[in-house]
This record gives C-alpha cells, structure tokens and sequence, in this order.
C-alpha cells in the first residue's frame, strides 16, 4: 500500500515536472508608452525563448500565441434601419465590457496552436476578449460581430496568424503596432506556449500607457477644472485670433 | 506632421487641420458666417469624434469670428445694440437647446437630429437665398429698377419698439429676440455659431441693410458660441484645446483674406456663392440620410455622443 502510494506521489512529481518541463522567458522592447504631442502610435517588440529541463517530449510541433490586450470599456452599438425614407438608429446593445485595444499574434492559424477549450479558458481569440451578457435582443450575436469588424477595420482589433517568428522551438520574437488612437490605461502582454493545442506555460507582462507632459496637463485640467479649462480655451483662442489679426494687419501695412 | 489631441484622443496631421481651419476661414471672413456648418462635418471626416468635433467647433468659431469682427468694428460695420438684442435671446436658446441635446443623447437619437437640423435649415435657406439673389441679379442684368422692399409689415405692428442707428430700422424688439433665441438652439444643438441662418433673417426678415449684417451677426455668434464652448467643457468634457488652436491658426490668416475677398465682390455675388456652398453641404448629408450605409451598425462614442 505504501509503496503504491509512493510510486503515485512519484507519477504525480514526475508528471508535473513533465508539464513544467518548458517554460517561457519573455521581455518586452519598452516598460511602457508614453502619449506624447507627436504620438504616431508605436512598434512594441516581444521576444522571448523556451527553457527546458528536459529534450522537448512527444512529436508535436510547439507554438506561440502572443496576446496584447488594452484596458476594458462598455460600448454601445447601435444598428441603423431604414424608417420613413430614411437611415435612423432603431436598436442598440449594450456590450459589457470589451477591449480598446487588441491583438493576437501567432505562429500558425490561430485555432491550430490551440484547442476552443483552452481557448475558452484563457479568453484567447477576439471573441472571447469581449464580455457581453444578452440584453434581451434575440441577436446580441450580430451586435458583438459589429463591434469585432468595425474594430478589426480600424486596426484596435487584430488578428495576426503567422507574425510571430519560431526558431527551433526556442526562441520567438514579434511585433505588435500599437494604432495613434491609443486610449490610456493598463495594457498586458501574455505569451501562450502550447503544444498539441494544449497551454503549456503562460508568461505575463504590464504594459502601462500614458499621457505625459502637455498631454497630462490639458487632460487632467479638462477633467479636473472644466470651468477654468473651459474659460482658458477661450481666452487662448481669443488671444490668438487678436494677434494673428494684429501680425496681419502689420504685414500689410 | 502627426500631433496627438490630447482631449479626442487619436493623432491628427497638422497640416490637415490648418488647412481646414484656413478654408474655413475665408469663408467665415466673406460671409460673416461662422463656418461651423462646414467645420463640424470636415472634422468628422478626419476622424475626430462627433462630441469633440462639435464643442472644439463652438471654440475654434469664437476665434475666426474674433479676428473678423475686429475688421468690421473698425470699418464701424457692427450694429452692436441690435447684437445685445439678439445675443439676449440667443444665451437663453443655447441654454435649452443643451438640454435637448442631452436628452436626445440618452435615447442615441442626437446623429439623426443634427443631420435632419442640417438639412431641414440648410436646404430651405439655401434655396431661397438662390432664389432671392439670382432673380435680383437677373433684374439687374435686365436693367429694371429694384422693386423697393416693403416698409411696413407685420414686424412693425409689434410693440416695443427700438431705434436701431446703425442699422436706420425703428423696429419693435421681439423679432431679434426671437431670432436670437432660435438661432441659439440650433448652435447648440448643431454645433454652429448660426450665421446662416441669422444673415437672411436679418436681411429678408428684419430688414437690415447688408453692410452692417455680417458685422453684426459676428457680433452675435462669438458671445453665443463662447458660452456653448464653456457649456461643453463643463458637462462633457469635449473641447480639445489643441484642436482648437490648430483650427484658428490656420482661421485667422483665412478670416482676413475671407474678408478682403468680400469687400470686393458684389453682395449678390456673395450670396449665390453662399446659397451654392450651403445646398452642397446639405445634398451630402441628404445623401447620408437616404443611401444604405455600408456598416449599418456603429459605435457611440464613449463620450455619449
């Protein structure tokens, strides 16, 4: 009996060191990104390699899936039809919660390096990035849909299947462009290592961005003291106005 | 060059706003109209957020209209106690029309409102500004006398009467406040200073004569749109300060060169070219109205509009 008991604890030791065998090791090109007045977007590179304690086991092939996800909002979507001749908002829905910004990097096509059920398990794919709780409209499906597409034409959304670069099941690098539209906030990296479609390991990294310098100033003044902020933009658009027509008459003689 | 607006939150090329602030600018320079109906759509197009785009307009008009007033009041082309009249009714219609706005906002009805407001009052007044003025022109081309205005209508009826000097009217005030009063609603709800509608009112409703109605109009829209740019700022947040600086740079060189132009060409000439700008506008967003989309679903902006 003890011995069984000890040979299962072995089993089990082995077992999880087996499942432990490869790890990822992964850094990020920048600590975090800064909103500047010349923010054009921004290149952030991913790289990384696989440690192992062991030669890679089984036959099949390891892959990478990189995830950068950026801070979650509620959204409203809203579909037009046509009433009276003309197109007018009718419905709306109401999406929880859904990423400004994502992105999936892989090595190959998204749902070969990964089964649906690790998939539902670590919210991988753009779909499952986004919370939306049925809001009594028979087809919430074609709202959420919506919201992918549009998102995915304006680049907050992607899907890039092949962008990430393998070599030798060791290491990996990628880049993810971060669209000029970046909305504030905490971005995460997360880098799936799997194989047969299972998630071996699972590394994460924050990314924070932020608005500095004169950006910060005119944000946090707009927030904080909208009277004084509002009495300002005036002034200042007066002012301006006044000189440059005083600078023009003086040009003119 | 790529600047990123720190209140609408996505990167602009600056160039393409001062471009845009100065075509905007010689407009509002040669018709004393702010340039709103033009600047709100424009900024839409490149990809600025409809509730920043429409509150950074209000500020942006405030300073296109400034530098342009400050050639009329020298060249003394201001009625300035007609513009109190006005301006008093204009605050009280601002103040409303904010409401309306906000309360179309919760039911996600605002785009559908401020695109029929677009073509309801640009379309009407478009036409018959065209109208007016080409049969004006044409009797002038015929060599037949101008038929004189009508000196006494309903308007003069009315009490309260004023003596407006610069304008040579004695006229009772409630048309102005009137005027004043609905022009302030739509500012506030279409995001414009007005002028289009004030300009004809003035001329085919009050009787004003031509020289001093831009002027006075500009007089106007500045105080109207200056306190719809502080109503933005408090209750939505939206007016982007560095936009709205772009957009007057570019303004003000084109206010002046706008106002030069104006002075030089005949008030008729003005007025088709006004009429025509005005109907093309609102044929674009006719269209928008009528042709299926090619997304018919869309995004809120988070802002709520």
């Amino acid at each position: 009996m003890a011995a069984r008991l000890v040979a299962l604890l072995l089993f089990l030791i082995v077992g999880a060191a087996a499942a432990r065998a490869e790890t990822v090791v992964a850094g990020l090109s920048q600590e975090a990104i800064s909103i500047t007045t010349n923010f054009d977007g921004s290149e952030i590179l991913i790289y990384g390699a696989v440690r192992r304690e062991a030669p890679a086991p089984g036959t099949l092939p390891m892959q990478v899936v990189i995830t950068v996800q950026g801070p979650n909002r509620p959204a409203t979507v809203r579909r037009k039809d046509r009433r009276f001749g003309i197109w007018v908002n009718t419905d709306a829905s109401e999406i929880d919660a859904a990423p400004t910004f994502y992105a999936v990097q892989t090595t190959v096509p998204l749902f070969d390096a990964l089964t649906h059920t690790e998939d539902l398990r670590h919210r991988i794919s753009i779909p499952m990035a986004i919370r939306a709780i049925g809001t009594g409209l028979l087809d919430q499906d074609s709202f959420t849909e919506a919201l992918i597409r549009i998102h995915l034409a304006d680049e907050a959304y992607q899907l890039n299947e092949g962008a990430v670069r393998f070599r030798e099941e060791v290491l990996f690098d990628t880049s993810v462009r971060l669209p000029a539209n970046l909305t504030e906030g905490d971005y995460v990296a997360r880098i799936f290592l799997t194989r047969g479609g299972e998630v071996v390991d699972i590394f994460e990294q924050a990314l924070p961005v932020r608005k500095v310098g004169l950006e910060r100033l005119i944000y946090s003044l707009a927030h904080d003291r909208p009277l004084v902020y509002g009495i300002l933009s005036l002034i200042i658009a007066i002012g301006a106005g006044w000189l440059a027509s005083a600078a023009f008459r003086y040009v003119r003689g | 060059m790529q600047i990123y607006l720190p209140i609408a939150e996505v990167s602009v090329n600056a160039f393409l706003i001062l471009g845009l602030g100065g075509l905007v600018g010689v407009l509002s320079g040669m018709f004393g109209v702010g340039g709103g109906f033009l600047i709100t759509p424009l900024l839409f197009f490149v990809g600025i957020p409809p509730a920043v785009a429409v509150a950074t307009s209000t500020n942006q008009i405030v300073a296109s209209s400034f530098s342009a007033l400050l050639a009329h009041l020298k060249r003394k082309t201001v009625d300035i106690k007609m513009g109190v009249v006005l301006l008093v009714g204009g605050v009280i219609g601002a103040a409303a029309g904010v409401q309306v706005f906000a309360a179309l906002t919760r039911l996600g009805q605002v785009d559908l409102l401020v695109q029929l407001c677009y073509v309801v009052f640009l379309g009407t007044i478009g036409a018959m500004m065209l109208f007016e003025s080409l049969r004006a022109l044409w009797r002038v081309r015929a060599g037949g006398p101008m038929p004189p205005r009508k000196h006494r209508t309903w308007i003069h009826a009315l009490p309260f009467k004023m003596r407006f000097r610069t304008s040579g009217l004695y006229i009772s005030v409630i048309p102005p406040v009137l005027v004043g009063l609905f022009v302030g609603v739509l500012a506030a709800i279409m995001g414009v200073g007005g002028g289009f509608i004030m300009v004809p009112a003035m001329i085919y409703l009050l009787g004003m004569p031509t020289k001093v109605v831009i002027g006075t109009s500009l007089f106007q829209i500045i105080f109207v749109t200056g306190f719809a740019t502080l109503m933005h700022a408090i209750t939505t947040y939206s007016v982007d300060m560095v936009l709205a600086v772009l957009l007057l740079l570019g303004g003000v060189v084109g206010a002046q060169i706008g106002t030069q132009i104006g002075l030089k060409m005949k008030a008729e000439q003005l007025r088709i070219l006004l009429a025509v700008l005005v109907l093309a506008v609102c044929g674009k967003l006719a269209l928008d109205l009528l042709l299926m989309p090619s997304e018919i679903y869309s995004l809120a902006d988070r802002r709520g509009v």
